[in-house]
């Protein structure tokens, strides 16, 4: 067993654990953060996918014990208490989501986007969700979802300057 | 005075757990005490068991039990719903499914151990530690040659692998009028096989409380009662009042969560042997091999047409792949819900079909996405597009030609569906205005200005769901009854909690059928709560699939809320000192007819419970309603969708530029869920069209067993789509409802795929096969140029 | 998944030692392909020796005509790097196309060219841009590196610290995704130096990426899509799966050598 201390969705987290335990299970299985998903083996599906430090990552393929030290983001930690994040409001208001299964991971992945690229274009967003398989919606309305909630975290991140 | 919400694009209820990660699917959810169980599953697609040696696995650390076939061997096997009759009367082959293997393993992933250790980790590790003496036989895989002579026989005691040759229509009509035809276009099709890949994973809990005698199962359904009849009726011999099947959140479903699987028995059964909760959850690899598969048909068809293009007669001859074994409705799905759409929307007078059904050493073939729909509909638009070109027509006009008109029903079709309504050549001309098919001409010369292939293709369909009319699907062979359940309970205060049987994995019935509550009690939709999923609350249900849920299971509730209203209107006249016969009700209020006596809903729901004032001798207190709706036929919705591609020639690359869909939805209730909706269809028909394919090779090993192989569709795959309808009220439920979940996989594929003939029709490509990847095109491009060469 | 020990060393002298410690010791860099291997029990080590901690072997900086970038160098940092998307585009294009993003933000040059994975970007790219892998012990030059299917020059508690990429005239590099793994079914990479022209593809190759001496020959006469006309590469040999028969592969390498020249041109 290994111990391991992490700042999971702004608290202070510690647990051992065997060195072999995915970050994800260890987020599933030891804090109870169910949101996380895993949908698939071959590290694709992105129902996982969490932020390390501000970026995206698959909490499939990552170590518990390579997440030491770091600054943890999971679909639970998004939201501001009753709030909305501006995304998961957007997917909200667009429909991006139907069985719910793959959303925390596109949430997180979008977010992630929304980070990296201003405003991104419909090319851009299907490009960058290689990594998130959705098999309810056919992605038209998390793209557009996606629009604008990058819009309103632009207009968000602009308001706070 | 409360807004109304029917038809408007309310924002779903669901939606803030999901986006907050506090959904709660089955693999979130931990029993105290709970184990976990491994299935140990066959590498082989056919083999002997000659014996298994536990001793190892069960000395391993953390492990309860290990479990094989002779444990199980005297419980029921996994029951099939449905007997279809073969032509000379006699019923199909249903041989025996067992739990876990009985001496042989029959299809790659067939379970044949189970572990229950204290850790997943454990039990993995245990199971690799277990003996087990297999010796391969020969398997059968591919569905064209599985009849053929001298194959292995996945059963024994089922003679060529047939489970049944099942007909439709009269064979000599058929031919006669394919023989007098002005012409007769041909066609050799396959309808590749598919996994439907719902993106949660099935799992499953099952634990026995030994001071009730109660078992519990949770699990990944698309509709628990069903899995507490088959699994409590025909596998445990469990009685309905001592068994809980509770399906939670579930992660997507497009059927292959309607069965009743071999793992939901296993841990369910164990858990009592081994006295502890156990969970089992799949991982992908494992789903891969053990969800129920899709599809998978090889078909000869003929269509017979008079000098004008008007089609005279269509015979049908299709072999069907069930896999190893019966899944729950696998029988009726190349027979009810395919042979008998084959009239499509067209008033061919004769239509005759042969479907043979086979086994084969594969996993299970059942229900996905449309189910049976699906390939009618692409035999049809395949063959119509080819007979299109062979006769010189354009494509929308062969189809004008030959649709139903709009003022030709109730239309009786030649293959025993009454088609209720619909407006095809309306839809049509919506998708054609829609799509730009007037200018397309000039895109395609724009295109071919940048070296791409531009093509456009069609597809009308029809499709017959709302999966019910119990009395229409019993003497077809179900063996059960198809209706719905709706349990309206109105507590003291006016909230009301609705109780259904239907199942929500995606559809937002907590949002669409709140709206139905609201609009009819006048109230706020956050005073109506959903309540889906549990058999310990729920009175009854048959559950989702095959777009039933609004027109059956709406029904009900709506059935449900009439009685409530009647109820509550007595007691209304009761505290207003008025005739029952002069109160209405409308906006949440209680009138008397002509004046400004009123009384608030919630205010006869609080007497209902507190009947101080009270007429107690006439009516009972309570203000709680059940109403079970069957419906006399099933609802056809229909449309019309265009497919645009643009292909590089050089890599075989097809892009999706435009897919419009127009359908016909009876009434709808929330647009947006049910255009969303129409989304996830087309992506997963534009998959299946484009990129999907579960591929075995002859030795009967799945080669297509993980995303690293078997394409799903992703978003840069697709197009923004162009979706509207065109909607004539269903005549059957009084909700005027048809359903929307599979038109999109049911009406795009043949539309994808003559959009690619289209675009390589200048290179001489007659046809390609789904799906057409971009090997295959390429491929396509390059026999053609050789065949031309050689001509 | 098996068990193993880990350890995360702050220095290549600590990584190298403790990889001598366990008997089926391995390093992770990014754990982009050894994860999910170790999960499919595809491997089984006994000691897992994570690079993440070891500052030396990240960065990139710019060293006397080439960028040298550090092993641990993710595929997202070299994608976005100023000097690389300068002086290199085509390398910044590269590896801002490897997986998705995901896959950019945790998986890192060294891994990918220590794992050489017959279907990976970099190997294409690093050998058609005549690239120098440093390890811990010397430098190789990339044509020596690289030995065939998932088989390198690396001896035994040997690692990739850093690589080497000397700046190119032109570049460019194509990457045809399978379908389904989004892996290159076929990429090809095309470079340009003082009128010398190189050429690599992976994912065609049964031993990896090999790079294609004729298209290089016509290409250093006339480097323009037109000079590979009539310019084949022969079938046999050639990977063949569900994805992509080697006919069609061949077909691919040069339709993608093609418009990889032509993109390189601008």
């Amino acid at each position: 067993m290994a111990s391991v201390s992490m700042t999971v969705n702004g608290k202070s987290v510690s647990g051992d654990v065997a060195p072999n335990t995915l970050l994800v299970d260890f987020l599933r299985e030891n804090l109870r953060l169910t949101g996380t998903h895993v949908g698939c083996d071959t590290s694709q599906c992105g129902a996982c996918v969490i932020h390390v430090n501000g970026k995206s990552v698959k909490a499939c393929t990552m170590l518990a014990v390579q997440a030491e030290g770091a600054d943890v983001t999971t679909i639970e930690g998004l939201a501001n208490g009753d709030q909305l994040h501006p995304m998961q409001e957007a997917f909200r208001e667009h429909h991006g989501l139907q069985c719910g299964f793959c959303t925390p991971g596109m949430v997180m992945s979008a977010v992630d986007l929304a980070n990296t690229i201003d405003n991104p274009d419909e090319k851009t967003i299907r490009h960058w969700l290689e990594g998130n398989i959705c098999r309810c919606t056919g992605y038209h309305n998390i793209v557009k979802a996606i629009e604008a909630g990058s819009k309103a975290m632009q207009a968000g991140k602009q308001a706070a300057d | 005075m409360t807004k109304m919400t029917v038809g408007q694009p309310i924002k779903r209820v669901e939606d803030k757990r999901f986006l907050t990660g506090r959904g709660k699917y089955t693999d979130d959810i931990n029993r105290p005490g709970q184990t976990y169980a491994y299935i140990v599953r066959s590498p082989h697609a056919h083999a002997k068991i000659n014996g298994i040696n536990k001793a190892a696995a069960e000395a391993m650390p953390g492990v309860h039990a290990v479990f094989t076939g002779d444990d199980t061997k005297d419980l029921g096997g996994i029951p099939c719903g449905w007997q279809v009759h073969s032509k000379d009367g006699t019923p199909m082959a249903e041989p025996r499914h067992p739990m876990l293997a009985e001496g042989k393993a029959r299809h790659v992933g067939d379970p044949v151990a189970m572990v229950v250790a204290d850790t997943r980790e454990q039990a993995r590790a245990a199971a690799e530690a277990l003996e087990i003496d297999y010796q391969e036989l020969p398997a059968v895989s591919d569905t064209g040659s599985a009849l053929g002579d001298g194959q292995p026989l996945v059963h024994d005691d089922v003679s060529s692998n047939l489970c049944y040759d099942w007909i439709i229509g009269e064979e000599a009509d058929a031919d006669a009028a394919i023989a007098k035809a002005h012409h007769v276009t041909e066609i050799d099709l396959v309808n590749n096989r598919l996994v439907a890949n719902p993106m949660e994973p099935r799992a499953a809990i099952g634990e026995f409380d030994e001071s009730t005698g109660e078992y519990t199962l949770h699990t990944t359904s698309q509709n628990p009662h069903v899995i507490r009849l088959l699994m409590g009726a025909f596998v445990l011999s469990i009685p309905e009042h001592k068994l809980r099947v509770v399906a939670p959140d579930v992660g997507g479903g497009f059927g292959s969560k309607i069965y009743h699987y071999a793992e939901e028995a296993l841990v369910t059964w164990a858990s009592a042997k081994v006295g502890r909760p156990i969970k089992w959850t799949a991982d992908r690899s494992e789903a891969f091999i053990s969800d129920a598969h899709g599809r998978d048909h090889v078909s000869h068809a003929k269509l017979a047409m008079d000098e004008n293009g008007k089609f005279l007669a269509l015979k049908v001859e299709t072999t069907a792949n069930m896999g190893a074994y019966l899944s729950t409705f696998a029988p009726c799905v190349p027979t009810y819900l395919y042979a008998t759409l084959l009239a499509g929307v067209y008033t061919t007078p004769i239509v005759f079909a042969n479907v043979k059904a086979v086994f084969t050493n594969t996993v299970p073939v059942d229900a996905y996405r449309g189910a049976g729909r699906p390939e009618a509909t692409y035999l049809l638009e395949r063959i119509v597009e080819k007979a299109a070109r062979e006769m010189g027509l354009a494509q929308d006009e062969l189809r004008r030609r030959n649709f139903i008109p709009a003022d030709a029903f109730p239309y009786q079709t030649p293959v025993a569906l009454q088609y209720d309504s619909g407006d095809y050549l309306a839809t049509m001309e919506k998708a054609i205005e829609l799509s730009n098919y007037e200018s397309f001409e000039d895109r395609r010369q724009e295109a071919a200005s940048r070296g791409k292939l531009r093509g456009i293709g069609f597809s009308t369909y029809v499709e017959a769901c709302g999966i019910a009319p119990s009395a229409v699907v019993g003497s077809l062979g179900a063996r059960a009854g198809l209706y719905e359940c709706g349990q309206v309970r109105v507590h003291p205060t006016g909230s009301v909690t609705v109780f259904t049987g239907t199942h929500s994995h995606g559809q937002g019935h907590e949002t669409t059928f709140a709206q139905l509550v609201a609009d009819k009690l006048g109230i706020p939709m956050e005073n109506v709560e959903i309540s889906h999923g549990d058999t310990n609350k729920i009175p009854f249900g048959m559950g989702t699939y095959g777009s039933r849920s609004l027109a059956v299971g709406g029904v009900a509730i709506d059935r449900a809320l009439d009685k409530v209203v009647a109820k509550a209107k007595k007691i209304a006249a009761h505290l207003m000192e008025a005739s029952e016969a002069d109160i209405e009700f409308e906006n949440g209020e209680f009138r008397v007819a002509g004046t400004d006596k009123t009384t608030a809903f919630g205010d006869v729901a609080l007497t209902a419970y507190v009947p101080h004032n009270y007429p107690i001798e006439e009516l009972e207190p309570g203000l709680e309603e059940t109403a079970f709706f069957d419906p006399l036929n099933f609802s056809y919705p229909g449309g019309c969708h265009i497919c645009e591609v643009e292909i590089d020639p050089e890599t075989g690359v097809t892009e999706v530029v435009g897919m419009t869909a127009v359908d016909d939805f009876g009434r709808i209730i929330n647009p947006m869920i049910v255009h969303g909706q129409v989304h996830g269809g087309l992506a997963q028909g534009i998959g299946q069209a484009l990129l999907e394919s579960c591929v075995y090779d002859e030795s009967g090993q799945l080669v297509t067993g993980s995303y690293m192989d078997y394409t799903m569709p992703r978003a840069d795959n697709l197009p923004s789509y162009t979706v509207d309808d065109h909607c004539v009220p269903a005549a059957h439920n009084p909700l005027g409802v048809k359903g929307c979940g599979e038109v999109g996989a049911i009406g795009s594929p043949p539309s994808v795929i003559n959009a690619v003939l289209d675009a390589l029709n200048p290179l001489g490509v007659r046809d390609i096969s789904m799906p057409a990847t971009p090997m295959k095109v390429w491929q396509a491009i390059q026999d053609a140029k050789m065949s031309q060469a050689a001509d | 998944m098996s068990s193993f020990e880990y350890h995360r060393p702050t220095s290549v002298a600590d990584a190298v030692a403790a990889l001598g410690g366990g008997d089926e010791a391995t390093v992770v860099a990014g754990g982009m392909t050894l994860l999910p291997t170790i999960k499919q029990r595809l491997a089984d080590p006994s000691d897992l020796v994570d690079l993440s901690g070891v500052g030396e072997m990240k960065g990139i900086s710019e060293e006397g005509g080439a960028i040298v970038i550090g092993a641990m160098t993710t595929h997202g940092e070299v994608a976005s790097n100023p000097v690389v998307q300068a002086k290199i585009p085509a390398l910044a294009s590269l590896a801002g196309n490897i997986g998705d993003p995901q896959v950019r933000n945790r998986g890192t040059i060294g891994g990918s060219v220590a794992n050489n994975d017959p279907a990976a970007c970099y190997p294409a790219g690093l050998m058609a841009m005549n690239a120098t892998v440093h390890t811990n012990k010397r430098a190789i030059p990339v044509d020596d590196f690289f030995t065939g299917m998932f088989e390198t020059a690396l001896e035994e508690g040997e690692l990739v610290t850093k690589v080497s990429v000397p700046v190119p005239d032109k570049a460019a590099y194509i990457k045809f995704p399978q379908p389904a793994s989004r892996y290159a079914l076929v990429g090809v990479a095309v470079a340009q130096t003082g009128g010398a022209a190189r050429v690599a593809v992976t994912g065609a190759g049964q031993d990896g990426v090999f790079r294609v001496a004729d298209a290089e020959a016509a290409l250093s006469g006339s480097f323009s899509p037109d000079a590979l006309d009539g310019v084949s590469v022969d079938a046999d040999g050639l990977n063949s799966d569900l994805h992509g028969s080697a006919a069609y592969r061949a077909s691919l390498v040069m339709t993608l050598a093609k418009r990889a020249v032509a993109a390189a041109n601008g």
